[in-house]
This record gives C-alpha cells, sequence and structure tokens, in this order.
C-alpha cells in the first residue's frame, strides 16, 4: 500500500518539475528582457537537478545523483558568466 | 504503476515520509515558478525563484537521504553536497543577476528603479520624511 503512494508521489513529482520546467522555458522564450531570460535559464537548471535526484529515487541508482551535482555546478557557473556579461558587457576583462 | 523493485525492502513508514518530502518539495518549487511566471517585474520574479532553491531543493535532498540511507541501511549524506551547493550559490547569482538589471535600468534612465543619488542620500540622512 506504502509502496503504491511512493511510487504515486515520484510520478506526481516529475509531473509537477515537468509543468515547472514548461513555465520556466515559457518565461525564457517571452522574456521582455535579457535578464528575465537569464533568471528563466537559472530556474530551468535547478529545476532539471531536483528532476534528476526525483530520478534517482525512482531508479535507485546513484548516477543521477552525479549528473545533477554536475548541472548544478555548471548552472551556477553559467548564471554567473551570464550576469557580468549583463553587467560589464564581456566575461573575462 | 510500476511497483518500483528496488524499493521492496522499504518500510512503510519510510516510504510514507518520502512520499511526504517529495510531493512538498516539487509542489513549491512548481509554485515558486508560477509565481516567476505571472509576476509583474523583474524585481519581484527574482524572490519567486528562490522558493525552489530552498524548500525545493530541500525536501528533495531529504526525501533522497531518506530514501538511501534506510533502503541501503547505513547513512547516506552525499545528497546534502547538493544541498549546501545551491544553498551557498543562489545568493551569489542572485546578488550578481540583481545589480547586473539594476545597472542596466539605470544607466536606460528608468524611472522605476531609485537612482543612486536617492540611495546615498538615504543612507547619509534617513529615508525622507513626509513634512507638513
Amino acid at each position: 500500500m506504502s509502496h503504491t503512494i511512493l511510487a504515486w508521489s515520484i510520478t506526481i513529482a516529475e509531473i509537477l518539475l515537468v509543468i515547472a520546467m514548461a513555465l520556466a522555458a515559457l518565461r525564457m522564450f517571452r522574456g521582455s528582457r535579457a535578464q528575465d531570460r537569464v533568471l528563466a535559464l537559472d530556474t530551468l537548471y535547478v529545476n532539471s537537478m531536483l528532476l534528476l535526484m526525483v530520478f534517482g529515487i525512482g531508479t535507485g541508482k546513484v548516477i543521477y545523483f552525479e549528473a545533477s551535482l554536475v548541472i548544478g555546478m555548471l548552472g551556477f557557473v553559467a548564471t554567473v558568466a551570464l550576469a557580468k556579461f549583463l553587467m560589464r558587457g564581456e566575461v573575462i576583462e | 504503476m510500476n511497483p518500483l523493485e528496488h524499493a521492496a525492502g522499504l518500510p512503510d513508514w519510510a516510504a510514507l515520509v518520502v512520499s511526504f518530502f517529495l510531493v512538498v518539495g516539487a509542489g513549491l518549487t512548481l509554485i515558486g515558478t508560477v509565481g516567476f511566471t505571472y509576476l509583474q517585474t523583474f524585481y519581484e520574479r527574482i524572490h519567486a525563484v528562490t522558493l525552489g532553491t530552498s524548500w525545493g531543493t530541500g525536501g528533495i535532498v531529504m526525501a533522497s537521504m531518506i530514501f538511501f540511507t534506510v533502503l541501503s541501511s547505513r547513512p547516506v549524506v552525499h545528497e546534502i553536497l547538493i544541498g549546501i551547493f545551491v544553498t551557498v550559490t543562489t545568493p551569489v547569482t542572485l546578488m550578481l543577476l540583481a545589480r547586473a538589471a539594476l545597472h542596466r535600468d539605470r544607466s536606460e534612465g528608468n524611472p522605476e528603479v531609485p537612482s543612486e543619488e536617492a540611495v546615498e542620500a538615504n543612507a547619509v540622512d534617513g529615508p525622507p520624511t513626509v513634512s507638513e
């Protein structure tokens, strides 16, 4: 019984995170300004990181944890570089 | 539904706790992203995203830690790396992004944001008081 609840809640969590990713992608395409698009990309990174952790629980494999750690690190570097670019007009001065 | 063969050894209470944290984390992430999509200005939107990086990440990391710890009956805490990393990096990225947006708005002369002179006068003299 409780394992059925666990399977259902894994599926529900995946669906919720996919909807969140779709909303972030919508904001990234609609934008209005560059900083909105950068923030939407950062949100997309965080949501995909969480989705991979939910996949890890759903399959019981550790490889998904490593993938989500890599996504988190690359997302941080990408957002910092883009914010620096918006501020200065170049990334490395 | 698939019966989750790898989780057959999980006791009932752990399955319920993991389910709770999963749904709470994912739901709060979705609420934050909905706010991010529907709020009006950039400075309002930048607050909504932090719901996913605080409680969203916390809930799902907690669920993963409980799941693998109970399943393999030894402490599995490497997920906390992600929690620490997200907690440390989110304020840095959002501060940089907000400062970049403020710089862009000021250099365009956007009247919605306070000018640099107004902020400095506020810091020296205190906030403007309503007189008369």
